[in-house]
């Protein structure tokens, strides 16, 4: 027997229906195939009479040769190794990951909108072309912002575009700022956005509410400062009580503020960002409006804005202009002050189809009572976890989302990703864990407002339990998960010696 | 609401367990002059059958490439989509997963990564390839951000070639930090003139687009001579990903970076987006390679599996000093494509290329025999050439709409030059009879 016909073997694992998979490279069978093509209609060229010497390739060799069976099997296969939102709770604190309606799919697949190109003439592309504009105007009254543009293809494209708006404001009045404030509980991805438009960043720390002071940002503040990117609520799950004032304090001094708008899930129908003064701010299709994660994107990242940045929003725009013959939709690419483009096309144009199905669906009430029932969630979790070995870093009502802290179980030799991976054999996608960087042993808790109190109960259940088993049997939490088919993985062995693709092994 | 599971009783005990009279404490936190004391003013909501009918509508309103015959590329491409590309990622396991952060539980969508990655870098012909970037513009921007970071160089010179949507994406990238763009003509033949003249000490990086955006080949090994002379990357931006069945790798032709766009792997059109950036280099500079990687382990039991890998590199570690903001990737897209590769596999996709370089030269061939209609361009292609209109593109163009053809793309704006014409592309989709038909409709012979 060949090693290649012994690893395909390792198929059926003697467990039911429980399969191992080896790669599509080591399942590949010369001769096979998974495709079908029509009949040439016109006469063969071959590429070797027409085009440059030297530039046609050989052979595609790693490619596989499978039936479209065994490649059907092999997906499936891999498909039942992942943990889903569709299996249960996935509690990912920040990631919101709520529900992703059937019916979102459905219409992103019908031929208008799959089938359709970006560079089609605009008469030929009125039906997305006014679904833009609509979702634009729908996504602004839900922020309180003048503007919207879609383009960005996920937030951090979407805080980038942002950040990039904000230094063209101030270049157009011939300012050279050169610092943003972020805050030590801000997503990694806010510094790197302000880094990629070559600012400079100044932390500012939370109080001991766990919550930005208007002192603190007095603090920071100074007119080399083109602005701050705050979190409302921020990755501790509270609400910036002090945010107009923060604002106020910002704009005095000439600065901006940018929401980032990662947790608009508790917000929805309850107060707007651009009520609280923040000029810039981006969504999270992928989040808050239930678009799929797709196991890692497409995310979208839409991004509102005042009147006052505008000017300077991604081109193209959508207008809308109303004649005789009805509203009729356009593309303007003449914005002198624009600061470009960020995307090759719309953005993820397949997403703004489903977070449009999903608003319509919602309407103002089920928005409002979908931000109701995520923020009653996340309390419940938090309530349930008052008096537990879990410790709650800053005791108070959250908005989306709570964070427990570990602390009192280190003494067991158990640390916070041992929780986590012990949540696994009860069957839970772990929470964020270590994040925010500002509360040591985190775990950053998301239920979302489409689990049940049943099913919430059962979470914390879970959490309990580990906290009992990490003192009367800490080996079994450290060594977790124990009911998966891979147990931990070696992630150092991986950064050491990178393997990063599959390669033939040497014939022997 | 459909999408909540609890009830008024549910409710009634969960504030009672948290310890609050009703759902409106739950705010408190929240200063009373920052509520929203208004409904939002969108439209009220409409039952499911109700949303379906209304969008079904909008849909109708979109032109696209099951009511038309379709000859519009310009970077994205109407190839077909084989059927169980969408029944494996409609699957909720992969569709409903985030990041897989958690190996033991997300080795599904990290072994398809590792998978992709390792079909990316067999078609570029390079060591190592991340796990997706947004679209192919984006990609491009990246791959030059990231060759300034390798030689610490900051001019940039870009062909002509390169997609009018990704120099612009790149001019935004760019324009908060100290580069430079410098842009070389295209050439007569439609190729890029020498780019050795444009190259200097201080270059970073040499940009060239392969298949051009007017679908001209352009002469790799010079570029790669010219950017080595002086020590700076040769960053190749494969424009229609399909090419690679066919063309000598980038890889092997000098590039140092090469990056492109997969949509012409099994993602749907989808008006431009969702699709697929790949960007990929060689070993040695891996960890200035932006985005997430899958790397190969094993368990504690010594078992094979996958894991994110070298995050070091990310935002999330590494904050303002990471490679790149980037965060999420296109990961159900990358799935897609993986399928796609899988089901074409070794030899039908580079029989699918060979078709449509085919079709594409059946086109041309009528072209040249149809008077009014001509190629500008003598530079080799492989699916897609730029075709001289007798009027104006837009007349052409409308023609063709006539006949039940989205004719190409009206390049007036994008090479003043050679207006009129338009830029047609053929793919696998396209018929011989439609393609006679189109070459009537442009020439305006059938009049």
């Amino acid at each position: 027997m060949s090693d290649q016909d012994r690893i395909s073997e390792v198929g059926n694992t003697g467990a039911g229906t429980t399969y191992e998979e080896p790669l599509l490279f080591e399942l590949s069978r010369e001769g096979r195939a998974g495709y079908s093509l029509p009949e040439l209609d016109v006469p063969r060229v071959l590429p070797e009479e027409i085009l440059p010497e030297g530039s046609v390739r050989e052979d595609l060799k790693t490619l596989p040769e499978l039936s479209e069976v065994e490649i059907v099997r092999h997906f499936t296969r891999l498909s039942t190794w992942n943990a889903a939102v569709d299996f249960g709770l996935y509690p990912l604190g920040s990631c919101t990951m709520k529900y992703n309606p059937k019916i979102n799919e459905k219409i992103a697949r019908i031929p208008g909108f799959l089938l359709a190109h970006p560079r089609q003439p605009d008469a030929l592309l009125q039906g997305f072309l006014e679904l833009c504009y609509e979702l634009e105007s729908q996504l602004a009254a839900i922020s309180g912002m003048d503007r919207v543009t879609l383009q960005p293809a996920a937030g951090a494209q979407g805080e980038l575009a942002g950040i990039m708006m904000i230094r063209a404001y101030h270049e157009a009045r011939d300012e050279q700022r050169t610092k943003i404030i972020i805050p030590d509980t801000a997503h990694g991805t806010n510094p790197a956005s302000a880094a990629l438009n070559g600012y400079k960043v100044v932390e500012v720390p939370s109080s001991d509410e766990g919550i930005l002071s208007p002192e603190a940002v007095a603090g920071a503040m100074d007119d080399d400062v083109a602005g701050i990117m705050v979190t409302n609520p921020n990755t501790l799950g509270f609400f910036e009580e002090h945010m107009t004032a923060i604002s106020e304090i910002v704009h005095a001094r000439g600065g901006l503020v940018y929401g980032d708008g990662a947790n608009l899930n508790a917000l929805m129908g309850v107060a707007r960002p651009g009520d609280l003064g923040i000029d810039v701010m981006h969504f999270n299709l992928h989040k808050t409006f239930s678009t799929p994660h797709g196991g890692g994107g497409p995310g979208s990242g839409p991004v509102g804005v005042k009147n006052l940045l505008a000017p300077h929003l991604p081109t193209p725009v959508i207008q809308k202009e109303v004649g005789a013959e009805g509203p009729q939709f356009r593309l303007e690419n003449d914005l002198p002050h624009s600061i470009g483009r960020l995307h090759g096309n719309f953005g993820n144009a397949g997403m703004f189809v489903r977070a449009y199905t999903y608003l319509r669906s919602l309407g103002p009430e089920g928005l409002k009572h979908c931000s109701e029932m995520a923020v009653l969630n996340a309390n419940y979790i938090l309530a349930r976890l008052r008096g537990t070995p879990y410790r709650i870093p800053f005791d108070r009502t959250v908005m989306h989302e709570c964070i427990v802290s570990d602390a009192e179980l280190s003494e067991t030799g158990v640390t916070t990703a041992d929780i986590a991976k012990r949540l696994i054999d009860h069957g839970y996608h772990p929470p964020t864990t270590y994040f925010p960087l500002i509360v040591p042993g985190a775990l950053m808790i998301e239920p979302t407002e489409t689990e049940s109190r049943e099913g919430l109960d059962r979470f914390v259940d879970a959490l309990l339990s580990i906290a009992e088993e990490a003192k009367t049997d800490p080996d079994t939490v450290r060594t977790a998960p124990h009911h998966t088919r891979r147990s931990r993985m070696d992630e150092t062995k991986a950064a050491r010696h990178p393997v990063l693709k599959w390669t033939p092994e040497p014939p022997t | 609401m459909r999408y909540i599971p609890n009830t008024d009783r549910d409710i009634e005990h969960m504030l009672e367990v948290i310890g609050i009279p009703n759902l409106e404490a739950l705010f408190a936190t929240i200063p009373e002059s920052d509520r929203l004391r208004s409904p939002i003013e969108v439209p009220p909501s409409v039952s499911e059958f109700e949303v379906l009918r209304e969008l079904s509508q909008m849909a109708a309103r979109n032109a696209n490439s099951d009511t038309h015959d379709w000859f519009l590329g310009a970077g994205t491409y109407a190839h077909f989509c084989p059927s169980a590309i969408d029944a494996l990622v409609s699957r909720a396991e992969f569709l409903t997963a985030y990041t897989p952060y958690q190996p033991e539980i997300s080795q599904g969508t990290l072994q398809a990564i590792f998978e992709w990655q390792t079909m990316i870098c067999e078609l570029t012909g390079m060591d190592v390839a991340n796990a997706s970037m947004y679209d192919g513009a984006s990609a491009a921007a990246e791959a030059v951000l990231m060759a300034m970071r390798v030689t610490r160089r900051s001019r940039i010179v870009a062909t002509q070639g390169l997609s009018p949507t990704y120099l612009e994406v790149l001019r935004t990238y760019i324009d908060g930090l100290e580069a430079e763009l410098i842009v070389v003509p295209r050439g007569p033949d439609g190729r890029s003139e020498p780019i050795a003249p444009y190259v200097d000490s201080e270059t970073a990086c040499v940009i060239v687009q392969q298949p051009s955006f007017l679908g001209t080949l352009e002469d790799l090994p010079a570029a790669a001579q010219a950017a080595h002379d002086q020590s700076a990357q040769l960053v190749v931006t494969v424009g229609e990903a399909l090419s690679l069945a066919l063309l000598t790798p980038p890889g092997e032709q000098g590039a140092d970076i090469v990056c492109g766009e997969a949509q012409s792997f099994g993602v749907p059109m989808s008006i431009g987006g969702p699709h697929v950036g790949f960007l990929t280099t060689r070993k040695e500079c891996v960890r200035q390679l932006p985005g997430r990687l899958v790397g190969e382990t094993v368990d504690s039991e010594g078992r094979r599996g996958y894991v994110l890998t070298l995050a070091t590199r990310e935002q999330h570690i590494r904050r303002e000093r990471a490679t790149s903001n980037i965060c999420t990737n296109q990961g159900l897209c990358l799935l897609m494509a993986t399928i796609y590769l899988a089901l074409m596999g070794r030899r039908g996709l580079r029989e699918l290329a060979e078709i449509n370089l085919s079709k594409a030269e059946y086109a041309k061939q009528r072209i040249r025999a149809t008077e009014g209609l001509s190629l500008p361009l003598e530079a080799p292609t492989f699916n897609e050439f730029v075709v001289s209109v007798p009027d104006s593109a837009d007349a052409a163009l409308e023609r063709a709409l006539n006949a039940g053809i989205v004719g190409g793309l009206k390049l007036d704006g994008y090479a003043p030059d050679l207006t009129p014409s338009v830029l047609v592309c053929t793919t696998e989709l396209v018929s011989a009879q439609a393609i006679d038909r189109l070459v009537e409709a442009l020439s305006g012979s059938g009049r």
